[in-house]
């Protein structure tokens, strides 16, 4: 699904990240973690074409980034859903249609997918927060939000950047069974974080894989944290 | 429902912000003068075409002889006339014509079979045109008191002058225009920048370049041809309501729309719509290609 090929990627000359070797399965469920400033945003923007690599090669759904056109990289994001620590919303329209606008930019009707949204929704407890402006949410409702709004084009990857970052343990759990119902559901999962009580609690329900970022290189870390 | 949302591109851009409705005044600004100087070139553009043409396809030849000479001389003219190829009629003018003629310099009672007033031959050209030089050197082989006066000598700088005026005009028209676009694309560009936010968060969920930059030029257009709409009609009332002064006033009152001219100035919105949507379009879609 995703595969990274001796992939280094610099800013400004200096390395932050080097010869990764990577593929990502479908239907895996990876922890991507290491110390703030170590290249967990970085390696995420990677995979969803945010940034192309300075060496070696990235391929998404088996095309190389390099060679993406600027509509081959909006189509390709149609197939990611991206949740970010503090995600952002268009906040002059509401929750639903904000959930909804993948569908939107993508010249479906959203009409046709009113019971969808609904179904979302509620799955995510924002049932009753639809018509809100998203100025108007908590931090654990905002990540909610970005989560439905990651999933509604029914992505096969979810790639989440820190999605506990803002909220108490509780939410942190809320979200990352939302999270492991998708991978059940057959949906790639990336989750980058520092929080490790949350890798061990997601270890009780799924066989999640960490990956451990350190000296700029990806590794796979042991079973035991 | 859907129906009654406004456009989906339309929307995912926050309600209308400065740049916006200043375009929509700039437009209308600009579009009134574009009326002005539509008028201008149309005006100057008759002008010219009157002058040129009105006074090309004339000529008069002025006989000045004493009295005895008058008559053979006048039938000398009438004669060369006739066979002068680029003439297609000639005829002189009666006592009764040249006193209607001088009447307004002298009044109704003048006795022109009295005055020594030299005769006065009024001459139409034909589709070929006329030699004036081989003319004047018959005229003054045959009849010695006859001067051509063909027109082209004083008609020339003010037709000059009228074609010059016309090309202001359009000039001007074009300075309006390029006046449009650079201020709608600043302001295009200003309404970017404020956007950033909400380009990037396009950006992420899939939205193609095109989708969001169809949600700013939608949004210019629409307000630059709705802007240009009530600058057009309020121009074309300007026109409409310069006072008359017939005759007499000359060009000041020849500033304005004669018949169809009236339908140019409805051409002034939709070109600047169109400009609108150029500039938008190319400043969005530049703007865009700098992002991920």
């Amino acid at each position: 699904m995703i595969e990274l090929d001796s992939v280094s990627h610099s800013y400004g000359g200096s390395e932050l990240l080097g010869g990764l070797a990577l593929r990502l399965p479908p239907g895996s469920f990876h922890f991507l973690t290491g110390p703030s400033g170590a290249g967990k945003t970085t390696f995420l923007r990677l995979c969803y074409a945010e940034l192309a690599p300075t060496a070696g090669r990235v391929r998404i759904f088996g095309k190389d980034v390099r060679a993406m056109s600027r509509d081959d990289v909006a189509h390709t994001r149609r197939r990611i859903g991206v949740v970010h620590q503090d995600c952002q919303f268009l906040d002059h329209l509401s929750v639903a249609e904000n959930v909804a606008l993948p569908l939107s930019v993508a010249g479906r009707n959203a009409a046709d997918h009113a019971g969808d949204l609904a179904d979302l929704l509620g799955w995510v407890g924002l049932d009753t927060r639809a018509e809100a402006l998203p100025p108007e949410l908590s931090g654990g409702e905002r990540q909610r939000a970005a989560l439905a709004r990651a999933v509604i084009m029914g992505p096969e990857l979810i790639l989440a950047d820190e999605p506990t970052g803002n909220v108490d343990w509780e939410m942190s759990l809320r979200i990352l069974h939302l999270l492991i119902e998708l991978n059940r559901m057959g949906k790639a999962i990336v989750i980058a974080t520092h929080d490790l009580n949350l890798i061990r609690a997601a270890k009780a329900n799924v066989s999640a894989r960490v990956l451990r970022i350190k000296d700029r290189r990806v590794q796979l870390a042991g079973a035991d944290l | 429902m859907p129906a009654l949302r406004p456009d989906r591109s339309d929307r995912v851009v926050p309600p209308a912000g400065m740049p916006v409705r200043l375009t929509q005044l700039t437009s209308a600004a600009m579009a009134f003068l574009a009326v002005f100087a539509l008028a201008l070139s149309l005006a100057a553009g008759r002008l010219a075409d009157r002058w040129s043409d009105a006074l090309a396809r004339t000529a008069t030849v002025r006989i000045s002889a004493p009295q005895g000479q008058m008559t053979t001389q006048t039938e000398a003219v009438l004669d060369v006339l006739r066979t002068t190829p680029g003439v297609a009629s000639a005829r002189a003018l009666s006592a009764d014509e040249q006193r209607a003629l001088l009447e307004p310099w002298f009044g109704p009672d003048l006795p022109v079979d009295r005055l020594p007033l030299p005769r006065l031959v009024e001459l139409v050209e034909g589709p070929e045109g006329l030699d004036a030089e081989a003319l004047r050197l018959r005229l003054a082989g045959e009849a010695p008191g006859a001067v051509l006066d063909d027109h082209t000598r004083w008609r020339r700088p003010l037709v000059a002058a009228a074609d010059r005026l016309r090309l202001f005009g359009w000039v001007a028209l074009g300075l309006i225009g390029a006046a449009v676009a650079s201020m709608i694309t600043l302001a295009a560009n200003a309404a970017l920048a404020a956007n950033a936010r909400v380009i990037e968060v396009l950006r992420l969920v899939g939205a193609r370049d095109v989708f969001i930059a169809r949600a700013f030029v939608r949004r210019f257009t629409r307000r630059a041809l709705e802007g240009a709409a009530g600058g057009t009609a309020l121009g074309m009332l300007a026109m409409a309501l310069m006072p008359e002064t017939g005759e007499a006033g000359g060009f000041l009152t020849g500033l304005g729309f004669r018949g169809w001219h009236w339908l140019w100035p409805l051409a002034v919105p939709p070109l600047a719509a169109l400009v609108a949507f150029a500039a938008t379009r190319a400043a969005a879609l530049r703007m865009l290609r700098g992002l991920t």
